[in-house]
């Protein structure tokens, strides 16, 4: 398990070196300097904060300069964000896009869950064919229309809920809805065709066999081999949620990594999207890491052990 | 209970299949009985109702089967009347199952010793250890080797022989009366089909369960059963010991079965084969399902049902070739081989009885 680990830790580095530099290179391809759209500077001017921040210099060269920061660990400045630190930008805003995100994560997957389980179990029936509906729906409305929805219908004509902003628990909920749609239904199509498919099997036939009752036969022998399927796409969803997160922190006023991701890009400041892309993809890795060792708790099939 | 002898009793069982075709009409009028300690075969071909007969008895039917009639007694109650709770606790302790493929038959994500213990716990409310400890002994009564070491393993560290060891072991650790296997052995390669044969056999005796034997395969019959059933579109068609069944068949499906059956005396280079295919059961023939397919086929056959026909007071055949009206006819040239060996096999064990009477007579004197 340690070497699996150790190898692990190392392919992740691997992976966040080589999406560092073809975010790079990529943004430096991208039209405009961070200083061009900016208070309407006079060239001298941009000249000379370009020579500041050591933009003037040929590309190669400031690739390497950045690699040498990111090793000592140094993220550089931002352009925009009155010359903060980013690693101070990201630190101090990153714990609000994560506690969103993982709230949208365990409701969109646990309810998603659920409703496919139920939907599998009285496969046919009305509950089954509502499920079906719920999870179409559910995956074809991005989530920025579910967020705008949400605001008017429930933030605006009920005000149960606040619309915008980011306070207490409360503000967490309308932003978390319009995120966890998306896995909710993803993870209840899965699991839905997954549990009818584990339902049919011989193993549940032996099980059934032994004088298990229905819900038994359920508890102790489907719900536990539907799962398999389902980790492979906690991934994806993961994604999905990251990518959402952009849009909904925007739409919502949260102060989050997803919302200061747009403003980076639209600015082109430069050390603020490297910084963000890197965290972004330290964070998938790691997700999909704990997905593999999720695997191994749940399928002994594919348990990792150092004996071989 | 008609008998004393009978653990169950299966009679005019009727099983339909809603489709949106119509009915099908897979089980139609099926009787038998299951004596204590013997093993019954059921041979028959594809979808010729061997599986329904005994999902029935486990109630375990599909949620479109209809039963239509008929009873299933068994410590005089009727199973078909039985509820869903009833049924649950029958199963798996009074009456057990082993299926065909045992790489698919246990559960992939449970340590064995635990699938093995489970109709201890569910049944007879067994503490967890000593569920274990009574799994672990079952586990080295069905053969599987280190035990001990082997007990917190997934299915998926087995072989498939060990496999169906295991779900043996599941199907038996309650010591039900009766165990259904539905084609144990079709799944395994030869050798090991014999291991597991034996192994059935071995513990039948130990722990006196009657067997009701699913197959299609006549050669694992002959060493396995007492008596067997022979089924075609949904009807028991003949019965009787394995000898008579056998040595002495009556029904010409039978003739066919058996014939399609290599032995070491076929010299012929192609093997024979029933022609055609079983009727389309959503609207069953009037008379005989088998008249389309038997050469031996008489008027009567396409009119009106065959009752069956007594040839020993074990051995009953549904064809109308038997009555006394119908004409003679000579049976295929392998089945007239087989009545022949038959007769030799009779007056062998005539003469082995006789001479075993002789060498006591002289050793008293």
């Amino acid at each position: 398990m340690v070497k699996y680990l150790a190898k692990r830790i190392f392919y992740i580095i691997l992976t966040l070196f080589i999406v560092a530099t073809v975010t790079f290179f990529l943004m430096k391809i991208m039209p405009g300097t961070p200083f061009a759209n900016q208070q309407k500077l006079p060239p001298a001017q941009q000249a000379q904060l370009a020579a500041q921040y050591g933009l003037n210099k040929p590309v190669w060269e400031q690739y390497l300069l950045y690699l040498v920061g990111l090793l000592h660990g140094n993220f550089g400045v931002s352009y925009q964000f009155s010359n903060q630190p980013v690693s101070y930008l990201i630190g101090s805003r990153i714990w609000v896009s994560i506690q969103l995100g993982a709230e949208a994560m365990v409701v969109g997957v646990l309810l998603g869950l659920i409703i496919g389980a139920i939907g599998a179990i009285r496969a046919g029936s009305w509950v089954d064919t509502s499920a079906t509906i719920v999870s179409i729906l559910g995956v074809s409305i991005p989530s920025f229309v579910l967020a705008v929805l949400l605001q008017v219908y429930i933030g605006l004509d009920t005000r149960i809920l606040p619309i915008a902003g980011w306070g207490g628990f409360e503000y967490t909920i309308l932003p978390m809805l319009a995120l966890a749609a998306q896995p909710l239904a993803e993870t209840a199509r899965f699991m839905r065709t997954e549990m009818v498919d584990v339902l049919n099997s011989d193993y549940i036939e032996l099980a059934k066999a032994k004088g298990l009752s229905k819900y038994g036969v359920i508890y102790h022998h489907a719900l536990r081999n539907s799962l398999i399927p389902i980790v492979t796409i906690v991934g994806p969803l993961a994604v999905n949620i990251m990518t959402g997160s952009m849009v909904v922190e925007n739409i919502f006023s949260i102060p989050g990594i997803g919302d200061q991701f747009v403003k980076s890009i639209m600015t082109n400041d430069y050390p603020t999207i490297m910084g963000l892309t890197i965290v972004y993809c330290l964070m998938l890795c790691v997700v999909l890491l704990i997905t593999d060792i999720l695997y191994g708790i749940i399928d002994p099939r594919i348990r990792i052990t150092d004996s071989k | 209970m008609e008998n004393k002898d009978d653990v169950l009793e299966v009679r005019n069982l009727k099983i339909n299949f809603k489709t949106y075709a119509g009915d099908v009409k897979a089980i139609r009028d099926v009787s038998f009985d299951l004596k204590k300690g013997e093993t019954l075969a059921i041979v028959g071909e594809s979808g010729s109702g061997k599986t329904v007969t005994t999902r029935s008895i486990m109630g375990l039917l599909a949620n479109n089967a209809v039963v239509a009639g008929g009873k299933i007694e068994f410590h005089d109650q009727n199973l078909l009347k039985l509820g869903r709770k009833q049924m649950d606790g029958i199963r798996g302790r009074d009456i057990a199952e082993i299926f065909q493929d045992p790489m698919t038959s246990l559960d992939p994500t449970m340590k064995i010793c635990r699938q093995i213990a489970e109709p201890l716990i569910i049944h007879k409310g067994m503490k967890r250890e000593k569920a274990m400890a009574q799994a672990l002994e079952m586990m080295k009564l069905v053969g599987i080797e280190d035990a001990e070491h082997r007990i917190n393993n997934y299915p998926h560290q087995f072989s498939g022989g060990m496999r169906q060891r295991i779900v043996i072991a599941i199907a038996l650790v309650n010591r039900p009366e009766i165990l259904i296997a539905d084609e144990p052995t079709t799944a395994l390669d030869v050798t090991i089909q014999a291991q597991i044969l034996r192994l059935m056999k071995e513990l039948q005796e130990k722990i006196n369960t009657s067997i009701i034997f699913i197959t299609h395969d006549l050669g694992v019959v002959a060493g396995m059963a007492d008596r067997v059933a022979v089924m075609y579109a949904g009807k028991i068609v003949e019965y009787g010991t394995v000898d008579e069944i056998f040595y002495n068949p009556k029904h010409p499906y039978t003739w066919g079965l058996l014939s399609s059956m290599p032995t070491l005396d076929t010299k012929s280079e192609t093997l024979p084969s029933i022609p055609g295919t079983p009727p389309d059961l959503l609207d069953p023939p009037k008379g005989d399902a088998f008249a389309a397919r038997n050469k031996y086929a008489l008027k009567i056959d396409t009119e009106k049902q065959p009752p069956f026909f007594k040839v020993s007071p074990t051995h009953y055949a549904a064809t109308w070739l038997l009555d006394p009206k119908a004409p003679k006819v000579t049976p295929p040239e392998q089945i007239i081989e087989r009545q022949k060996h038959f007769a030799q096999l009779t007056k062998k064990t005539q003469k082995q009885n006789l001479n075993k009477h002789i060498n006591e007579q002289e050793e008293q004197l």
